[in-house]
């Protein structure tokens, strides 16, 4: 594994309306968080038409929030981010210094004694949310990858292999609002809905994972914003697979938010008062630097 | 005289009443005896004609419910799935003691459950300590992550709490379920007192209950209480509209509390600050009451599909810019999981003891519960734990085989998602047997209390909602829709001599008119509209269906009336009206009208509403029977009569009223117009018979034989239809009317560009009658009556003209709409990527 990387990234987004939006609100998660393993040097977020109002926060998560608020008349929004973020590599684990699943379930359920801090923290993504089901259907699906007294990051490798292998990345034949119960039917989907269903196949368990957003170098998914999950591992705390690559994830991935799915850390969301028919655009550069 | 005959009426009708050794009787003592806080009631219900008394009980009180038109599921098609609300007149006593001490459990539990929801969004030391189990936060859909760190403005969360409760077989009172969302109910129990009251009118003073008024005086005080920035405060009421199964309560609600009555789309947020969208501009709103859910409240960050919310609402929670009621994601309160666990956290968060005691309910998410539970599942109802999940709550008993296994085994797999509760028999109260039956019949009951935060803490509704199980053998432990419901009395404490005074809010302050919004103005205009859309089109017919015996006026006005749509192409006229498929009939006006008269609900008095329905029913009745069409027209006529009738004597003179007229004399000018073009466009328009015909459509015979000497004819015709500046009928006097009507709107809009627009659109009015009007002096009229080519060609002319005076109507009334209800054309749409 090679050491400490530097990326500088672009994100473009753009809509086109067919008439003019007369006033919005609009919810940026673009400022990549800190975590352990990386940091962001710099970063900027462009936008136009200017806003009347820009707020920078954080979410209940710990993700930066931007929140911004249109009140002129316009047919065009464009936001642009360049950022520039160094990521190290991680530490190697092996799975069979994990924790066993089913005794990672029963230490999350309660029993009215003190939980541990990073329990409690993990217990926060072990429920359905509202792009995640809990359903006996995920328990069945991934049941071969959950022999009993199996390492929990085994587990968790198996599941994203196993979703890796039988379903086909096929950008534009899932949209956002298509249900993770569907996207196991269809045994296709993009990098969104493989995160989702990874998700709730370690949900329906009792075990917790979470929704990580972010960008990726030169691996499916690298023209877009990207998706994976992050699984509470014990003792290791939480290690991040990327199902769409099969990969665990390293110094490959910058990471942007991280929430129980999509709908906490989508990179832009909002509602729009007028604006008729609408067109998307979308480009993500990221470009390793030397050094 | 015997003192003895009371009680042998009353043993008469206590026949049919029969105790349930397994159940508390909150009627009779174990020994058969009346109980003492019963008596007077009972005494007075079964006083001489108990058998009458009970059937014009039963009779007044479901022609009230009509009559008010209080449904729980409302839709304003006559169609539709309109359930009325069931109420049962004969009271649910309580007395002053037993009520004292539900009365300070219930503010105690407010209190517990706010603390506990400032820990939840706040802190969570209760998670850290273990005292909370973090499934039931976590895993409920309404724990807003959103809103976590938020502190809401004012401090409190709950601003109105409701609890369920039941009597178990001992005498004592358990909670069964808190509302920590949006209780709702109260406005029904508000609606049901003023129902008994009329039906039993002076037992509410003889008997000695309190009165509930005070307590939505201080609910009131409250929501109008936070402004904090010297403006007039503001306070809504947000419902997500007529399609809610309690959409009644709210309209109810804001006409009793003086609150406008908003939805989503009539609110917007700019700057962290919300407002009403009203004619005269924004409004800045300060306090929201909301019947909406928690998920639903803000589309940008909570559910981005509720096309129902206010977006950017949370961001002004945040910066503390607006009090909501109650605070966002407070359902996540809403669980039986809790039930459990309140009084440890009352403990832990207050030093208090519960003083009410909750149902026993056993979370399976421990495992010593779960294993309790599998061992004792005939004793036990299995719930789910969190209101988001398909499972309906079962009784434990009832399962076997295989259905038992299945249970189980789904405990076992996701314990932490049931919830097991005692099986609690209901105590029992008697109602009214249906039917003319004499005397009373015993039902299981749970009674429903409110409480309000006030500035001691929180003030308990002297009253509320006991509700009916629909089947006595049956306890239904969970909210029973539709099972009925019955008005609370509460004796007053003769030492207390507070308890029965009426609440004199100190700071009431006089609702200001021109909060209206603007989508509710629309509705009010279009509301006009309808009416005398339905007058103009029913007179038409009536008149039409009138000429059958003279071949050619028929002939040309079942032209006109084909032309208008109000008889379909392919109808046979004298079928017309019973034609359901004709969009532009009389009836699917009717229904129109009756829709936009469902969502300015709020804004009409109860008779005005009253009418509405009352004439619904009669035109469906009418429809059904095998009644001539004429006579159906005519009591249709009489009810819109009555509506036009309220709409100038019954109603608050705002800006939502003056359009609403403007309304009326806008669609009146139209119809008036085209209708008359169209007969002087006829070869027949100097005829008697069809200008007898012209004269009955426009309800003008009588003023026509009243003024002028002669057998109808073309000139006077024209000159009262058209020319009269005193004839609510005629053009002129419409035209006119509009213009003096969008003057004085213009006078009364608090914004000078709005003003000078609705003022220009007044002047607009005028001109457009000017253009058709000025050159008819009499010798004019006169000519038009002739033979000749020359005055055929006139009457063309006229018809043009009149026309045009049509178009340029609908063209106002299109561009009043786009310059007032602009706002609420656009489409809100969510964006994600």
């Amino acid at each position: 594994m090679s050491g400490t990387t530097r990326y500088r990234i672009r994100h473009e987004t753009a809509y086109v309306y067919g008439s003019d939006v007369v006033h919005s609100h609009q919810l940026l998660h673009l400022v990549p968080r800190p975590a352990p393993y990386q940091q962001c040097l710099e970063h900027t977020i462009d936008i136009s038409p200017a806003a009347y109002r820009r707020h920078e926060e954080f979410d209940a998560f710990g993700n930066p929030v931007t929140r911004v608020e249109f009140e002129h008349p316009h047919r065009r929004l464009a936001v642009t981010t360049d950022m520039e973020v160094e990521v190290h590599p991680r530490p190697s684990v092996l799975a069979a210094d994990t924790v066993a699943w089913e005794r990672l379930a029963a230490r999350l359920t309660y029993t009215g004694r003190f939980p541990a801090r990073e329990d409690l923290e993990a217990s926060r993504f072990r429920h359905e949310s509202p792009y995640v089901r809990v359903k006996q259907m995920f328990t069945e699906y991934a049941d071969d990858c959950f022999p009993a007294g199996r390492p929990i990051l085994a587990c968790a490798q198996a599941v994203m292999t196993k979703i890796n292998s039988e379903f086909k990345y096929s950008p534009g034949e899932t949209t956002i609002a298509t249900p993770v119960t569907e996207v196991l039917k269809l045994r296709r989907g993009v990098c969104q809905d493989f995160a989702h269903l990874m998700i709730a196949c370690l949900r329906s368990r009792g075990l917790a994972a979470r929704y990580v957003s972010g960008y990726v170098r030169s691996l499916v998914g690298s023209a877009a914003s990207h998706a994976w999950v992050a699984v509470y591992t014990p003792p290791f705390g939480w290690l991040e697979l990327d199902p769409t690559n099969d990969t665990m994830v390293g110094i490959d991935h910058i990471a942007v938010a991280w929430g129980r799915d999509f709908g906490d850390v989508s990179p832009l969301r909002g509602i729009i008062l007028g604006g008729g028919s609408h067109r998307l655009s979308v480009a993500v550069r990221v470009e390793q630097l030397d050094g | 005289m015997s003192a003895a005959r009371p009680d042998t009426v009353a043993n008469g009708c206590l026949a049919s009443y029969i105790s349930d050794p397994r159940r508390y009787d909150e009627l009779l003592e174990p020994t058969g005896v009346v109980r003492p806080q019963w008596r007077p009631l009972i005494d007075r219900l079964t006083d001489n004609d108990a058998r009458a008394v009970a059937r014009r009980g039963l009779e007044l009180t479901r022609r009230l419910i009509v009559e008010n038109g209080v449904t729980y599921n409302v839709y304003a098609d006559p169609q539709g799935a309109d359930r009325p609300w069931a109420l049962d007149p004969v009271p649910f006593v309580m007395t002053a003691v037993e009520w004292k001490s539900l009365e300070g459990g219930l503010a105690q539990r407010a209190r517990v459950l706010d603390a506990l929801l400032a820990d939840l969004y706040g802190p969570q030391r209760l998670l850290a300590e273990g005292i909370v189990p973090p499934e039931l936060v976590f895993g409920h859909p309404n724990f807003l992550w959103p809103c976590h760190g938020v502190v809401p403005k004012g401090g409190s969360w709950l601003q109105v709490y409701a609890a369920d409760l039941a009597r178990a077989p001992d005498g004592h009172w358990w909670v069964m379920a808190d509302r920590t969302q949006t209780p709702s109910g109260a406005g029904y129990a508000l609606e049901n007192r003023e129902i008994v009251e009329q039906v039993l009118p002076d037992a509410i003073s003889a008997v000695g209950a309190r009165r509930i008024g005070g307590f939505f005086g201080e609910l009131r005080d409250r929501l109008l209480g936070s402004a904090d920035d010297g403006e007039t405060p503001l306070a809504i009421i947000l419902t997500p509209g007529p399609f809610n199964e309690t959409y009644f309560e709210h309209a109810y609600l804001a006409r009793q509390l003086g609150l406008p009555l908003a939805e989503g789309s009539d609110l917007t947020v700019r700057n962290d600050t919300v407002y009403l969208k009203t004619l005269g501009g924004l409004r800045r709103v300060h306090t929201i009451l909301r019947r909406l859910d928690d998920d639903f409240c803000d589309p940008v960050e909570l559910r981005s599909d509720s096309a129902l919310g206010v977006a950017g609402l949370l961001g002004a929670v945040r910066a503390g810019r607006v009090q909501l009621a109650n605070a966002l994601g407070s359902g996540v309160l809403e669980s039986a999981g809790w039930l459990g666990f309140l009084p440890r956290i009352a403990e832990r968060l207050l030093g208090e003891k519960l003083t009410l005691p909750a149902l026993a309910t056993w979370w399976c998410g421990e495992e010593p519960a779960l294993d309790y539970v599998v061992a004792n599942l005939d004793r036990l109802v299995i719930k789910p734990t969190w209101p988001n999940q398909r499972f309906e709550p079962v009784f434990g008993r009832s399962l076997e085989g295989a259905a038992r296994t299945n249970l189980i085994e789904r405990l076992r797999t996701r314990p932490y998602a049931y919830v097991a509760q005692e099986h609690l028999a209901l105590s029992q109260a008697p109602v009214w047997r249906p039917h003319g039956a004499l005397g009373f019949a015993a039902k299981a009951v749970s009674i429903r209390m409110y409480a309000v935060a006030s500035g001691s803490g929180h003030s308990v509704m002297p009253g509320g909602l006991a509700r009916i199980a629909t089947d006595t053998a049956v306890d239904v432990v969970s909210t029973q829709r539709g099972g009925g419901s019955k008005d609370i009395w509460v004796l007053a404490d003769p030492a207390d001599s507070d308890s029965t005074t009426i609440h004199r809010g100190g700071s009431r302050i006089a609702v200001r008119h021109d909060e209206v919004p603007s989508r509710l103005v629309e509705n009010l205009y279009w509301f006009g509209r309808y009416c005398v859309r339905c007058e103009d089109k029913a007179r038409l017919l009536r008149a039409t269906l009138g000429a059958r015996i003279d071949a050619s006026v028929w002939k040309s006005a079942v032209k006109i009336c084909r032309d208008t749509g109000l008889i379909a192409l392919d109808a046979e006229p004298t079928a017309s009206l019973r034609d359901e498929r004709n969009s532009q009939g009389v009836v699917a006006d009717v229904r129109r009208l009756a829709w936009c008269a469902s969502q300015v609900r709020g804004r009409l008095s109860s008779s005005y509403w009253r009418a509405v329905s009352d004439m619904q029913r009669r035109l469906q009745e009418g429809l059904a029977s095998r009644d001539e069409p004429r006579a159906i027209l005519d009591r249709l006529l009489l009810s819109l009569a009555a509506l036009a009738g309220f709409s100038f004597d019954d109603m608050t003179q705002d800006a939502g009223w003056r359009l609403l007229r403007v309304g009326r004399r806008l669609e009146r000018l139209q119809f008036g117009a085209s209708v008359l073009a169209q007969h002087m466009a006829s070869d027949t328009a100097i005829r008697q018979r069809h200008i007898e015909w012209l004269l009955e459509a426009n309800d003008s015979m009588r003023v026509y034989r009243s003024r002028y000497a002669v057998a109808p004819r073309l000139w006077p015709t024209l000159d009262l239809l058209l020319r009269d500046a005193e004839h609510p009928g005629a053009l002129a006097f419409l035209s006119r009317a509009v213009a003096r009507d969008l003057a004085a709107l213009s006078a009364s809009l608090a914004t000078s560009s709005a003003a000078s627009l609705v003022a220009s659109l007044g002047g607009e009015a005028e001109d457009a009658l000017d253009e058709v009007i000025p050159d008819l002096g009499d010798e004019e009229l006169l000519t038009l009556e002739g033979d000749g080519r020359d005055a055929e060609r006139a009457r063309q002319s006229l018809a043009t003209r009149l026309r045009a005076l049509a178009a340029s109507a609908g063209k106002l009334s299109d561009r009043l709409s786009m310059r007032h209800f602009s706002h609420i054309d656009l489409n809100s749409q969510a964006l994600a990527i």
